[in-house]
C-alpha cells in the first residue's frame, strides 16, 4: 500500500534515490564492460583522472559544464509546469545568432553595454522561441515535446540561412560566419582559471531559478499548474500566461547560453553553435529530477564523463559511443528509480 | 699509481666492459628521446569509419601509426566547440602529444588558435589551408589539396557512363570549396560531351543523412543517372544512388565497397602520404612548412580504381587527362566560360590553373549546372 511518506522520508529519498540509481547504473555498466573484456576498474580510474583527478581535469570538466547548466534549465523549468520541452538546442543557436547579429551591427558600445546588448537580444530571441512553444500548447493544444523538437530543426535551418546569407561576413569563405566580434564584446576567463565567466552565469541562473520556483508565489503557481492543471484553473491562476511566461524564461536561459558560446568561445556566430548542448541538457534536467540546484552537480558529473571520453578512447581503445552507453544506462536507471518515489520508508528502516 | 703505468689484465677487462656498458647505455638513453618521444594526436569531427572526410584522415593516421618511433592517439566525434580545445589540451597534458592534427575545417579559428597561444611547444597542423603569416603563429600550420581536379576526372568518367546526359551532385553548403567541386565535375563531363547538365542539390549541413537520401532520390526521380557528392560521409548518397540504379562517383575516400558494380571512380584524399611526410620531417628534426598545398602530382590527391562500368573509351580518356594533370598547370576553369546566370567568368584565352588563389573565393555555378546558391 502506498502511503504518504513523512517529511524526513521525502528528504532522504530525494538524495538516496538518484544516488542509488547512479550507483546501480555504474554497476550495470561495469558488467557491460566485463562482457566486452575490459576492466571496469581501469575505466572508472580513467574517468576519475580525466574528469576530476587534476587541476586541468577540473578545468576541462567545468568548461564543458558551463553551457550545460543553462541548457538544462531550459528543460527543467517547463518540466515543473508539467511540460516536456526538448528543443532547447533551437533557442541556443538562435540566441547565438542574435548575439552575433547585435555585435556585428551595433558596434563601439564598450564592454559592459556591448555584452549586455548581446545578452538581451539573445534572451529575447530564445525566450520568444520557447515561449511560442508554451503558448501553442495552451492556446492550440499543440504537443510541446514535438513542437519544440521540430522547432529546433527549423531554428538550425534558420541559423544556417542567416549566417550563410544576410548576416554572413564576406571574408568568411569556407566557414560562413557573422563578422568577428570586437575585442570589447568578448567574455573573458575567470582570473586564474582557464574557464570563462559562463560558468558563474550558469550557476547564478540555477540559484535564481531555484528561488523563483521554490520560494515565490509565481513559482508556487507554476508548480500548481504542473501538479494539476484543472485545479490551477479552478483557483483562477492565469495558466496560459504561466505556461508561456515560464517557457519564455527557459528559452531566455537557452538563448543566453548561445550568446555566451558566441562571446566567450567562438567569437562569431556560425554553424558550430549546434554542438548538441541542448540535448545533453535534457539528460541533466531529468537526472536532477528538475530540481534547479541539483542541476549544478549533475551537470558537473556529466561534463566530467564527457571530459574523460577522450582518454578512454585513447587508453582503452573503446569507441566514442562508450560514454553515450554509460549515460544511457544511468538515464534509464534514474527513470526506473522514479517509480520507487514514495515507496521506500527509509527513515522507518533506519529507526527499526 | 702502478695500475696506470702497467694496467693489469683484469683492470683492462673491467675498463672495456665499462666502456661497452656506457656505450650501450647511451644507445638506450638516446633511442627513446629520439624516436618514442613523438606522440601524434589526431582529432576528428565525426566517426572515423564514415567512408568519407574523417575516414580519409583516419587512414592517414593509420599510416603514421605504422611508422617506427611514433605513438598515435586519436579521438573521434569531437564537436567544434570548447570540447575540441579541451581535447587538444588533454592530449598534450595526459599523453604528451607534441604534434597535433585537428582535422576539421572549423577547428582552426578560434579553437586551434586559442590552444596554440597557450602551448608554444606543440605543433598544430590543420586541414584547410587557412594559415596566414601575418595573423597566425609560426607553430601552427595549415595544408590542403586541390581535390577539384579529382572531381574533374570524376566528370570524365561520368560522361562516359551517362545515358540521359544528366548528372547530379549532392552538396553540403554553397561555399567556395564545394562550388569548385561542382563546377569541376560538370566541366570534366562537358569536356567529353558539351550537352551534359549537372543538377545540384544543397542539403545545408555537412552531415545530415536524411536530407542526403532525399536529395539523391530527388535527383534519380529527375532522370539523373550518375551522382556524386560533397558531404562529410558519402555513404548514404552512394548506397541510395546505387539502389536507384544510378552510377556513382566517390569523394573523400574509396567507396568502391559500397557499390562495386555502380562505382565509376572517386576523388580521394591521400593523407597517408602527406601525414607520413610531415611526421618524418618532425622525426628528422626539421620543421614542417606552415602552408602546404598539393594536387594529384604531389600525391595529396588520388583517384579510386576505375570500376567495371567505365567503358574502354572512357578509361583511355580518363588516363590521358590524368597524365595531363600530373604534368601541372592544368586548368578546369577556362574561357570562354559563363556562370549559369549568363555572367562572364572567363574570356576566351583566360584560364585559372588549379593553384590559382582566385578559385578560393569562388561564388558561382558555371553554365550547365542546374541549381542556385541561395
Amino acid at each position: 500500500m502506498a502511503r504518504a511518506p513523512d517529511a524526513l522520508d521525502r528528504r532522504i529519498e530525494a538524495f538516496a534515490l538518484p544516488l542509488g540509481a547512479l550507483a546501480v547504473g555504474l554497476a550495470v555498466f561495469a558488467l557491460f564492460l566485463m562482457m566486452v573484456g575490459k576492466s571496469p576498474a581501469e575505466f572508472y580510474g580513467l574517468v576519475f583522472k580525466a574528469g576530476f583527478g587534476t587541476a586541468f581535469s577540473w578545468e576541462n570538466t567545468l568548461a564543458r559544464a558551463a553551457p550545460l547548466l543553462l541548457a538544462a534549465l531550459c528543460v527543467a523549468i517547463p518540466a515543473r509546469l508539467g511540460l516536456v520541452v526538448i528543443g532547447g538546442e533551437g533557442a541556443i543557436v538562435l540566441g547565438g545568432v542574435a548575439a552575433g547579429a547585435f555585435g556585428m551591427h551595433v558596434t563601439g558600445l564598450g564592454s559592459t553595454l556591448g555584452i549586455l546588448g548581446m545578452a538581451v537580444s539573445a534572451i529575447c530571441v530564445g525566450g520568444l522561441w520557447i515561449g511560442m512553444v508554451g503558448a501553442l500548447r495552451y492556446k492550440r493544444g499543440v504537443n510541446e515535446t514535438i513542437s519544440s523538437l521540430l522547432l529546433a530543426y527549423i531554428a538550425i535551418a534558420l541559423m544556417n540561412h542567416l549566417v550563410e546569407g544576410p548576416l554572413r561576413d564576406p571574408a568568411s569563405l569556407n566557414k560562413p560566419s557573422t563578422a568577428p566580434l570586437e575585442a570589447a564584446y568578448r567574455i573573458g576567463d575567470i582570473p586564474g582559471w582557464d574557464i570563462h565567466w559562463g560558468l558563474v552565469i550558469g550557476i547564478l541562473a540555477c540559484i535564481f531559478s531555484f528561488v523563483l520556483i521554490e520560494r515565490t508565489t509565481w513559482g508556487f503557481s507554476a508548480r500548481i499548474v504542473g501538479g494539476n492543471i484543472r485545479a490551477a484553473q479552478i483557483q483562477g491562476l492565469p495558466v496560459g500566461w504561466l505556461m508561456a511566461g515560464f517557457c519564455a524564461l527557459a528559452g531566455g536561459f537557452a538563448g543566453l547560453a548561445g550568446m555566451i558560446e558566441v562571446s566567450a568561445v567562438h567569437g562569431s556566430a556560425n554553424g558550430s553553435l549546434a554542438g548538441g548542448y541542448g540535448y545533453t541538457g535534457i539528460l541533466i534536467a531529468f537526472l536532477a529530477r528538475h530540481n534547479m540546484l541539483a542541476i549544478i552537480p549533475v551537470a558537473v558529473l556529466l561534463a566530467g564523463f564527457e571530459a574523460s571520453s577522450g582518454l578512454i578512447q585513447r587508453r582503452m581503445d573503446l569507441p566514442d559511443a562508450t560514454i553515450l552507453v554509460l549515460q544511457g544506462i544511468v538515464f534509464i536507471s534514474i527513470l526506473i528509480s522514479e517509480t520507487f518515489t514514495g515507496r521506500l520508508n527509509l527513515s522507518r528502516l533506519w529507526r527499526s | 699509481m702502478s695500475m696506470i703505468v702497467n694496467p693489469s689484465r683484469r683492470s683492462f677487462i673491467q675498463g672495456a666492459a665499462a666502456l661497452a656498458g656506457a656505450t650501450a647505455l647511451t644507445g638506450f638513453g638516446a633511442a627513446p628521446a629520439f624516436a618514442a618521444g613523438l606522440t601524434v594526436g589526431f582529432i576528428y569531427v565525426g566517426p572515423k569509419d564514415d567512408f568519407g572526410y574523417n575516414q580519409a584522415h583516419a587512414e592517414g593516421a593509420a599510416a603514421v601509426k605504422a611508422m617506427d618511433g611514433v605513438t598515435v592517439i586519436e579521438e573521434e566525434n569531437v564537436p567544434e566547440t570548447v570540447d575540441c580545445q579541451k581535447t587538444m589540451e588533454s592530449m598534450i597534458n595526459f599523453d604528451g602529444a607534441s604534434l597535433l592534427f585537428p582535422t576539421s575545417f572549423g577547428y582552426f579559428d578560434p579553437h586551434i588558435l586559442e590552444v596554440a597561444a597557450k602551448q608554444p611547444g606543440v605543433r598544430f597542423q590543420h586541414a584547410g589551408g587557412m594559415w596566414n603569416a601575418d595573423k597566425h603563429p609560426a607553430h601552427v600550420g595549415s595544408y590542403f589539396g586541390y581535390i577539384g581536379m579529382g572531381q574533374y576526372l570524376n566528370g570524365i568518367a561520368a560522361a562516359h557512363a551517362t545515358k540521359t546526359k544528366k548528372i547530379g551532385f549532392v552538396a553540403a553548403k554553397p561555399i567556395p570549396q564545394v562550388l569548385l567541386n561542382i563546377n569541376s565535375f560538370l566541366l570534366g563531363a562537358r569536356s567529353v560531351d558539351p550537352e551534359i547538365t549537372c543538377q545540384v542539390i544543397f542539403t545545408g549541413e555537412w552531415s545530415l543523412a536524411v536530407k542526403e537520401a532525399e536529395a539523391t532520390n530527388a535527383l534519380a526521380d529527375q532522370g539523373v543517372d550518375v551522382i556524386t557528392c560533397h558531404v562529410d560521409g558519402p555513404k548514404v548518397v552512394i548506397q541510395t544512388a546505387a539502389g536507384r540504379g544510378a552510377f556513382v562517383c566517390g569523394y573523400h575516400a574509396d567507396q568502391t565497397a559500397l557499390a562495386p558494380e555502380k562505382y565509376l571512380t572517386g576523388a580521394e584524399w591521400n593523407w597517408a602520404k602527406v601525414y607520413t611526410d610531415m611526421v618524418k620531417t618532425t622525426l628528422d628534426g626539421g620543421t614542417i612548412d606552415n602552408f602546404v598545398r598539393g594536387g594529384l602530382a604531389d600525391g595529396f590527391i588520388k583517384m579510386s580504381p576505375l570500376g567495371p562500368a567505365v567503358p574502354d573509351a572512357g578509361r583511355n580518356q580518363f588516363e590521358a587527362v590524368k597524365a595531363e594533370i600530373m604534368k601541372g598547370g592544368f586548368a578546369a576553369i577556362k574561357g570562354p566560360l559563363k556562370d549559369n546566370g549568363g555572367n562572364v567568368i572567363a574570356e576566351a584565352g583566360q584560364s585559372f590553373v588549379e593553384t590559382d588563389v582566385a578559385l578560393e573565393s569562388m561564388n558561382y555555378l558555371v553554365e550547365g549546372v542546374v541549381g542556385s546558391l541561395s
